[in-house]
């Protein structure tokens, strides 16, 4: 196997990288989402890798859960995001303060 | 050293998760996040694991892409060309990606993860079933039940409440 595990560690480090950029930067509630999504999958390259390596399976069964998880998160995030729209009529979360005390 | 099958995934990866969060248009960066999902899934092949990659691509590229471009689509048409950032909170942000990109980068590359090879064989995927249905078991079962949950959950918070409907009721 001629790829090393530090090659799948750095692309899983730009990719978080990219990601905690996003949720910094981006006001967009559809963006942050997007952002949410790279880093969960960066974390799932870093299991599937290190498990490959070590070997043991449990790398890639705690992937699937993770995935699954994930799936989870996303139905719920798209689901708030159609109720704050339906509510503020935007998607810009400085907009959504009726928490703000 | 790694091969061209790795290089090409990791520009086609990083190029777009940059391109979803850049693009002008939600649909075309959702389109992004699309191919950026499908090369995580291109890296665990390269990792000789290929339930794991056919799982990535049914899941996210096949289902949650999806779901989010439908969610786009309701959203209005103005809200989606729109970009709201200001360039002070932009330029602070890519200046914490790149300390986090070189201190988490620097730790990893000093520590002894480069001297990590192996020869042995990748682990069979029949291997995971078992795991999946020994060990984990209790761990699967309340993660379907997570699944029914939240997935009911995001019904009931998405569901149109009509004022009509309940006069009609009462």
């Amino acid at each position: 196997m001629s790829n090393e595990l530090i090659d799948f560690t750095l692309v899983s480090v730009a990719l978080l990288g990219i990601g905690i950029y996003g949720l910094a930067v981006k006001r967009n509630f559809i963006r942050m989402l997007f952002a949410i999504e790279i880093i969960i999958n960066a974390a799932n390259l870093n299991l599937v890798a290190f498990g490959r390596f070590l070997p043991h399976s449990g790398g890639q069964t705690l992937a699937l859960f993770s995935i699954a998880i994930a799936a989870a998160e996303v139905a719920i995030g798209l689901s708030l995001i159609i109720v704050a729209y339906r509510m503020y009529q935007n998607i810009d979360i400085e907009d959504f303060r009726s928490l703000k005390g | 050293m790694a091969d061209i099958a790795f290089l090409a995934l990791a520009v086609i990866t990083i190029g777009s998760a940059i391109a979803a969060l850049e693009m002008r248009s939600l649909i075309y960066g959702s389109i992004a996040l699309m191919g950026s999902l499908g090369g995580i899934a291109g890296f665990f092949l390269l990792l000789d694991a290929p339930f794991v990659a056919l799982f990535q691509l049914a899941v996210y590229v096949g289902s949650i892409a999806v779901l989010i471009l439908f969610t786009v689509m309701l959203v209005k048409r103005e809200l989606i060309f729109k970009k709201i950032e200001d360039k002070r909170r932009k330029f602070a942000g890519i200046g914490l990606m790149l300390i986090l990109m070189a201190s988490l980068g620097a730790i990893f590359i000093d520590s002894g993860i480069k001297t990590i090879t192996t020869d042995e064989p990748p682990v069979d995927f029949r291997d995971i079933g078992i795991d999946f249905v020994t060990y984990y078991w209790p761990a699967l079962i309340l993660m379907g039940l997570i699944l029914a949950g939240t997935v009911t959950g995001a019904l009931v918070l998405a569901r149109r409440v009509d004022e009509e409907d309940e006069q009609r009721t009462n």
